[in-house]
């Protein structure tokens, strides 16, 4: 058996991401990839929170339904998961707290007194447990809790660990693959590390599920990477405060969900006009309103693409897999700089809080952009009229130029301008300047296609839908194509890719097809709608009866 | 630095040749003439090169100002002046960052922004243009409007007061508060050089007339008066206190003009600058954080 799902579930506040990270871990240092779905309720303490953990000698991006071992903290935990359990699954509960379950009953409560250890190590014993089923050696277990448990509880969890361990018995054993440890990110710290790699200077975001976790780990580490990372007092000063950065020279990128987003539109618009650039990491939860803040959704689609009044081109990427979401953050960052436009990173809670093993090898490096700068010959004017639409910058302080930056209609120095001619010249000149984004972006992998071209079935999806849509392919040996580029749309590459189609099946997080709305909009047509709207991601298993339906 | 001439040629120099579309006798002239005074003469005193002054401006009448003048400028949207100004202070600490700004775009749409810019301390500098009413959107009234103004959204007159904006200020935390009326011209351009020097977060409320919508020259006229020396301690925060609440915007009494309160405080701005000095190679840095990963 090449591939394991381990499901761990308690009350939030038990600290079950940070246990099923850790888990991740554990396959990890076996040389597995891994895939873990984090799902918890909107509260501190309390409910139910799971995580589902998948290795696999293969690539993976999404989870399956049934698991062969089932960490159960409390009662919740067996029974709101019954339809994962088989007959292979070994359960493995606290015996102190779940009171009807059938495996192995840890007295987490006793272990933890006698040990005289924190509550929270209850976690080590489950971890430990779990590595024995798995014929996971000793050396392996505490190999990964040294690196994952701060120096000064390290011991307590060691001793905590070994107890579980030695509870229950060998079950399966996991074979150690010829492969290197990746590292376990979650998908906002690739965007944060590609943002940084991108040439980022200053973070500045507002708290809001799913993207609160990139302001924290860019906050964390803001010494290792050099970089500033401001918490303003609202969205609106969080963009507004990064125009001031941009327009000051210095490349700048802001985190959101749509509420958050809705209070950004009056700055896009300004970005729009002033020609200002600015990175905006959106990570979708479903609304509308507040909805449900810490699930899933790809319900914002064509709210980024039209946000903000007036016309003006805009960069819109969404990146489906960690290695995408670092690749187009930096590229995103890159573009926005070269055409002064904003620019999109639209990801969603299954992304942005997901975990993953990132192979940094398997990053397919796109090119190196760099703003246009003034040469300094002769009276700077910031919106300069050129061929490609795009001014040459200058920041203030630079001696000989006098940089007016403006929301209103201008002129080529920045003067405000009503006349008609000098209106219609701007429009036209920002239009120029989106195509010639669009005429680069040709170069780029903007539409991704997976399997065979004469497959007869393909499944058209994207953002973090890819890889259960790459997974359900191989069972209808279907294709798979992923537009990354949302906005300028790459006709072209889309029209090449869908070259032989045959049945498509169009797979959305959203209640009304968003992306074939889109593809409509753009003459082609997008199959039949396959569409998940309860707040959760495709389980592969999931998709692939719901594939069935379209495919059969 | 730039050799040395009159303070009048270089102000000369800094008029832009945008047409001026503001109303005869409108009380932005003075503020815009003043400005440029100040920055010329502190660029001439204090050896603060022109391309270091940067402006912004809001929507309304005083907006236009960053227009009319050849200087560094970011002309934004409706009350957001203060975040952007932060940013560039964030960005480059040699700026000088004055942020124009209107009474009803910033005590109204952008009070939080005003307020938290003087929570933390940013270093910049704002002038409020308090003309006490909606100019460009034609006559409403504004967050320092008398009660009983009749504005053309409230035809039967406000019931509810004005604020304070000096008292605002003096709680949030700014650390240097003045108040000045456009008809005393000299005294203006020395509260803006005062401003624009003082390090940390500075705040100029100007009394300014609309000559189209609220025309209060005759009030402020009779009312108005400068502080003396002594007549207030600018360090402690009782004393700026009860000066600033000796007229409340509504009711008929002496209105104090001059400096109230002037402190130091640690700067928002400085404590990031040590993350980013030296301009370190991110892709390394980048490079080894993954590598040496948790």
């Amino acid at each position: 058996m090449g591939e394991y799902s381990v499901l761990i579930g308690g009350k939030a506040g038990e600290g079950i991401n940070t246990a099923g990270l850790s888990i991740a871990a554990l396959f990890s240092r076996l040389g597995y990839r891994t895939y873990m779905y984090f799902d918890y309720p909107s509260l501190i303490r309390g409910g139910h929170n799971f995580a589902i953990i998948r290795a696999s000698e293969k690539a993976i991006g999404a989870h399956r339904t049934p698991v062969d071992v089932l960490l159960a903290f409390d009662q919740n935990s067996i029974d709101n998961h019954r339809q994962r359990v088989h007959s292979g699954t070994t359960v493995i509960y606290d015996a102190s707290q779940a009171v009807q379950a059938e495996g192995y009953g840890l007295p987490l409560d006793t272990i933890v007194k006698e040990e005289k250890a924190p509550p929270i190590t209850g976690n080590s014993a489950m971890l430990g447990a779990l590595a024995r089923v798995a014929g996971i050696g000793r050396e392996v277990l505490d190999d990964v809790l040294r690196t994952t448990v701060p120096a000064k509880h390290l011991e307590a969890n060691l001793r905590v660990a070994g107890r579980g361990y030695d509870a229950v018995e060998s079950v399966f054993t996991v074979e150690p693959l010829d492969a290197p440890a990746l590292p376990v990110l979650t998908g906002n710290e690739a965007a944060g590390l590609g943002l940084v790699y991108g040439g980022l200077d200053t973070y500045v975001a507002y708290p809001m599920t799913p993207s609160s976790s990139l302001l924290h780990f860019l906050a964390n580490r803001a010494e290792d990477l050099a970089v500033r990372v401001i918490h303003p007092e609202n969205e609106i000063g969080v963009i507004l405060m990064a125009l001031g950065l941009a327009y000051a020279g210095e490349k700048t990128a802001v985190g959101t969900s749509g509420g958050g987003f809705c209070l950004m539109t009056e700055g896009l618009s300004l970005a729009g006009m002033s020609e200002i650039p600015v990175t905006i990491v959106m990570g979708q939860r479903p609304g509308p309103s507040t909805g449900m803040p810490t699930y899933t959704a790809q319900g914002d689609l064509h709210f980024v693409l039209n946000a903000g009044q007036g016309e003006f081109p805009r960069l819109v990427v969404a990146p489906g897999d960690l290695e995408e979401a670092y690749t187009w953050s930096a590229t995103a960052l890159m573009l926005s700089w070269r055409y002064q436009v904003p620019a999109i990173v639209l990801t969603d809670k299954t992304l942005a809080e997901g975990a993953c093993s990132f192979d940094i090898g398997a990053v397919a490096e796109l090119p190196d952009r760099e703003p246009v700068l003034w040469d300094g010959a002769g009276e700077y004017r910031r919106y300069a009229r050129t061929e490609s639409g795009v001014s040459p910058l200058a920041f203030p302080g630079r001696e000989g130029a006098v940089v007016k930056a403006t929301s209103y209609a201008h002129d080529e120095v920045g003067f405000t301008t009503e006349e008609s001619g000098e209106v219609i010249e701007l429009q036209e000149m920002r239009f120029r300047k989106g195509e010639s984004l669009r005429a680069e972006l040709a170069t780029y992998p903007a539409v991704k296609a997976y399997g065979a071209r004469d497959a007869g079935t393909t499944i058209v999806c994207w953002g973090s839908e890819k890889w259960a849509c790459i997974e359900a392919a191989e069972r209808f040996g279907a294709r798979v194509v992923q537009p990354i580029v949302l906005a300028p749309f790459p006709a072209r590459q889309w029209k090449e890719a869908m070259i032989g189609a045959g049945r498509v099946a169009c797979v959305e997080n959203n209640a009304t097809g968003q992306l074939a709305r889109l593809l409509r909009q753009q003459g082609f047509d997008p199959g039949r709608p396959v569409l998940k709207y309860d707040g959760r991601p495709f389980a592969v298993d999931e998709l692939e009866t719901r594939l069935l339906e379209v495919f059969a | 630095m730039t050799p040395k001439q009159p303070a009048g040629k270089v102000a000369g120099s800094l008029v832009s040749p945008a047409q001026n579309t503001w109303c005869p006798g409108c009380g932005n002239f003075s503020i815009q003439h003043m400005m440029k005074s100040a920055i010329a003469e502190l660029s001439e005193e204090e050896g603060i090169p022109l391309e270091n002054f940067v402006l912004l401006g809001g929507i309304g009448c005083h907006g236009k100002l960053v227009d009319y003048l050849n200087i560094n400028s970011f002309y934004g949207i409706h009350g957001r002046s203060i975040p952007a100004a932060t940013g560039m202070r964030l960005a480059n600490p040699d700026l000088k960052v004055i942020c124009h700004v209107g009474d009803g775009d910033i005590y109204a749409e952008g009070l939080d922004h005003l307020i938290f810019a003087a929570k933390r301390n940013s270093d910049i500098t704002v002038i409020v243009h308090d003309n006490r009413v909606y100019g460009l959107t034609t006559g409403q009234y504004t967050p320092t409007s008398p009660t009983g103004f009749k504005g053309r959204s409230t035809p039967g007159g406000i019931t509810e007061h004005p604020i304070n904006p000096l008292e605002v200020m003096l709680a949030a935390g700014a650390t240097h508060i003045a108040r000045g009326y456009t008809r005393k011209v000299q005294h203006l351009k020395d509260l803006f050089k005062e401003a624009i020097v003082h390090r940390g977060f500075s705040f100029v409320d100007v009394l300014q007339i609309c000559a189209t919508y609220f025309n209060l020259t005759d009030y402020y006229n009779e009312h108005a008066y400068e502080v003396q020396e002594g007549e207030v301690d600018t360090g402690r925060f009782e004393s700026a206190l009860s000066k600033i609440r000796e007229w409340d915007y509504d009711r008929e009494a002496p209105i104090p003009l001059g400096t109230f309160y002037s402190v130091e405080k640690p700067i928002y701005e400085e404590k990031f600058r040590a993350l980013t000095a030296g301009r370190p190679e991110r892709r390394a840095l980048v490079r080894k954080a993954l590598e040496e990963w948790r």
